[in-house]
């Protein structure tokens, strides 16, 4: 029976070609533009650490004065004093320090000139926290974050320009003015949203990327990083007379560096959220902090409370679903007209036997066959729209294609929309009564 | 032209009258909110940089120490000097559109911290170069060059020039030239004005202004290294500009050359504004589909109605109805439920544009924007309904006599 409804819903398509090629290219175009800025929505929106978010935390303080003017404390960013202290109280399973830093990097002995790279100082809990992958060698020990060995893990891509891909473990490269080991090549990394870079990712000229840029090149110790790339290091905010030398931030008046810390169970999170309370309290006593104010977030909360998906993505994907509510009421205005003018073959299927609910089902069909093709034009438009967005050269540009789900969310969507548009219609066109037709034909 | 004979035949449509009113009720929301985003955008491109855009561009370096930099700044000068076609190059701190310059609050008593500014500074001559206008007070002379010490950003007192934006936002009404303020440790004394200069990164969020600017002249050295701004003729630019970036490795080589930040001021603004351009562009292209599609709804709507009363239409083409009745009929009805529609969409748009202002920070909704987007909807509807009533007055009186 469903083969026959297909079969008069598709002589029923061609009946009146003008309108339904209207139809079909209405919900095409909604269901392209609305498919388009989901895709990018779901691109940006993706878990960053899936199974892992729900453990790992982000424990901010207050270091500044009374009489900053800053509503939003705790801000993004401790002293680092605080992080250090914190650090070094080892209440949590895992702890990365992590600050960022422009970085002049070049192989010694070697041709190419120098590059200007990121270089992210942090600890060795950094990559077992994070689960960063590595393509050979490992991170640095425990140890060696206290002991300041130059040391370094880098990247797939600097692994690729250095050393054209091979193991590098155990080779030099030259950092600033000082030659450091590599320990480790991660393998192709770029986690997106790149969550831990906490006032968004900052390249080598310091201009914000928003949350979706690359991650850094290089990574060292904390403290041995403070040493090899001194003078580099840039401040979120200073009060006071600021840096005693600029780039110099160890034990300055200014916020620059942050930690993360994993945490495995709900009784370790309510016990470290007490131990920053007595730490912030214990620093007021000291006179060094002016308020106990303490806040730590889940990586989740963290990437909501930061805003983390750019307003112009929500605002066009709302924009577009508008659009496509706009082209439902259209569908549904241009179905009804369509069916009610074929009143009188309804009104000869009913005598003849049909049901209601028959005619009901039938209509829904074709709407539904409308919608179909209609889906099928949307996701093409999808890629063309996909194409246009990786030409703005945004910095998630690079990350967004039509993957197997949003397909098949396309089709579903565009069926979806059509069965809604069309069960009106299709109502009312099963209400037509037999007999007042006949009477006209 | 009588309305009750409409409102009763619509009456008996009452879905189809629905649907077209809802329809109308939203285009009008998106429209008229697409319409002010579309506005905002473009006043925020807009924007005045105060300096002569078409003639300058920067070269950028890094990857230097700091005993290396009085070196480099002579090596970049002379050598970037030696390019054929260059007029001028100065030591900058940073250019508008360019990298983000040294922002931060400053005081007028030291006590409390008030607006927050950009700082930039330039080597003898900048002020020419960038073309800024001078409109109060003199520019600085030879002596208020002055270097910086150590590694400071600024010299311990300065005398600077401040935009005109500015000098009415610290002291509104007043002359301010002669006036002082400070930023942590260091003073600057006003010794004039100029007319536009754009901080280098403006965002519409936040408490800054796009023109919140301070002048410092310094001489090159210290902090004041790695950026250059070069001065051509506008049909050289392109030209020196490609040589110039090329020409870094040899005149200071070991330094690194950022690729992204060396153009030329126009392509750094083209940059800077390219995802408020998209945005624009997609806006106008989605109040074009939108009307697009409207305007289809109800041409395919119109149309079935007058397939449907046909009859009706005849007998009163009979009765003596002339052709200008049955289209004026069709004409006003559509006009009914446009108005009926656009009434709706009014308190739509503007719930809608208090939504985006809380979720997205836009800007209010202008108010003669509504009466502009009922003027489009009126029209739209009308040309719409034009083909199908037309097609309405064609019907013969001779329909009323037929059975079939």
């Amino acid at each position: 029976m469903f083969g026959y409804y297909l079969h008069l819903a598709l002589r029923g398509l061609r009946r009146n070609v003008v309108l339904t090629a209207l139809m079909i290219v209405a919900i095409g175009v909604g269901i392209g533009a609305s498919m388009t800025t989901l895709t990018v929505l779901h691109i940006l929106s993706v878990n960053a650490l899936p199974g892992r978010s729900a453990q790992i935390f982000f424990p901010q303080v207050d270091p500044t004065p009374a009489g900053l003017y800053n509503p939003h404390h705790p801000l993004n960013m401790m002293d680092d004093s605080s992080a250090v202290d914190l650090w070094n109280a080892r209440r949590a399973d895992r702890q990365a320090l992590v600050v960022q830093s422009p970085v002049k990097v070049s192989a010694p002995y070697a041709d190419r000139p120098p590059l200007m790279l990121t270089l992210l100082a942090t600890t060795s809990d950094f990559f077992p926290m994070f689960e960063v992958p590595f393509e050979y060698g490992g991170g640095w020990t425990a140890k060696d974050d206290r002991s300041r060995v130059r040391v370094a893990v880098i990247s797939s891509d600097l692994n690729d320009k250095l050393f054209g891909g091979h193991n590098s473990v155990g080779e030099t490269i030259r950092l600033r003015d000082s030659d450091v080991r590599v320990v480790g090549v991660l393998k192709p990394w770029r986690p997106h949203p790149l969550f831990y870079d906490v006032e968004g990712s900052v390249t080598g000229n310091m201009v914000s990327m928003g949350y979706y840029g690359k991650p850094e090149d290089v990574f060292m110790p904390f403290f041995s990083a403070l040493g090899v790339n001194d003078g580099n290091f840039s401040q979120f905010m200073c009060w006071g007379n600021g840096p005693a030398r600029p780039g110099h931030l160890e034990g300055s008046p200014c916020l620059w560096v942050s930690l993360w810390v994993q945490l495995g169970s709900a009784v370790k999170v309510v016990d470290y959220r007490t131990f920053l309370g007595n730490y912030a309290r214990q620093q007021k006593a000291l006179g060094r902090f002016a308020n106990t104010d303490t806040r730590m977030l889940d990586l989740r909360q963290r990437l909501d409370f930061e805003r983390v998906i750019p307003g112009n993505a929500k605002l066009q994907t709302w924009l577009a679903l508008a659009f496509l509510a706009i082209c439902l009421f259209n569908m549904v205005g241009l179905l009804l007209a369509k069916f009610l003018r074929r009143a009188g073959e309804i009104g000869v299927r009913r005598a003849l036997g049909a049901s209601r609910r028959t005619v009901f089902v039938q209509y829904l069909a074709e709407s539904g066959m409308i919608g179909l093709t209609g889906g099928i034009g949307g996701w093409l438009l999808t890629l063309v729209g996909l194409w246009l967005v990786r030409r703005q050269q945004m910095p998630y540009a690079d990350l967004v294609h039509m993957d197997v789900s949003m397909f098949v969310i396309t089709l579903v969507l565009a069926i979806a929309t059509s069965l809604l548009a069309g069960a009106l219609p299709a109502l009312r066109a099963s209400d037509v009564a037999p007999a007042s037709q006949l009477r006209t034909l | 032209m009588q309305i009750q004979p409409i409102l009763a035949a619509l009456r008996r449509h009452k879905l189809a009258t629905f649907l077209i009113a809802m329809e109308i009720a939203l285009a009008c929301a998106v429209l008229v909110n697409a319409v002010s985003l579309i506005a905002d955008r473009w006043s925020a491109m807009g924007i005045q940089s105060g300096v002569d855009e078409a003639s300058l561009g920067s070269v950028v370096v890094t990857g230097f120490e700091p005993q290396q930099v009085n070196d480099l700044n002579a090596r970049m000068v002379t050598g970037l000097g030696a390019i054929p076609g260059v007029e001028s190059v100065h030591v900058i701190s940073t250019v508008p559109f360019g990298q983000r310059g040294i922002v931060s609050g400053i005081s007028l008593d030291r006590q409390h911290y008030g607006s927050v500014v950009e700082f930039y500074m330039g080597s003898p001559g900048t002020l020419q170069a960038l073309g800024l206008k001078l409109i109060a007070g003199a520019l600085p002379s030879m002596s208020d060059y002055q270097p910086l010490p150590g590694r400071d950003y600024f010299p311990a007192a300065s005398r600077v020039l401040i935009t005109r934006a500015l000098a009415e936002r610290l002291w509104p009404a007043q002359d301010p030239l002669g006036k002082e303020f400070w930023m942590a440790k260091w003073q600057f004394r006003v010794i004039g004005v100029v007319a536009d200069l754009a901080v280098s990164q403006y965002t519409e969020y936040g408490q800054r202004g796009a023109e919140w600017c301070v002048f410092v002249p310094t001489l090159p050295g210290g902090q004041l290294a790695g950026t250059y701004l070069i001065r051509t003729r506008p049909r050289d630019l392109g030209r020196v500009m490609v040589a110039a970036r090329a020409a870094v490795a040899e005149i200071a080589p070991g330094v690194v050359l950022d690729e992204e930040d060396s153009h030329t001021i126009a392509f750094l603004r083209a940059r800077f504004f390219q995802t408020d351009r998209a945005m624009a562009g997609l806006l106008a292209g989605v109040i074009v589909a939108l009307l697009a599609v409207t305007a289809f709804g109800i041409v395919g709507l119109a149309s079935f109605w007058v397939a449907q009363r046909r009859k009706h239409i005849g007998v009163r083409r009979a009765l003596g109805a002339k052709r200008m009745d049955i289209l004026r009929y069709f004409q006003t009805e559509n006009f009914v439920i446009v108005t009926a529609g656009i009434g709706v969409g009014v308190v739509l748009a503007i719930g809608v544009n208090v939504v985006l202002m809380k979720f997205f920070e836009v800007s209010r909704l202008p108010t003669w924007y509504l009466p502009i987007g009922v003027v489009v909807l009126w029209l739209l509807g009308q040309l719409a309904v034009l083909w199908p009533a037309l097609r309405a007055a064609a019907v013969p009186p001779a329909e009323a006599t037929r059975t079939v």
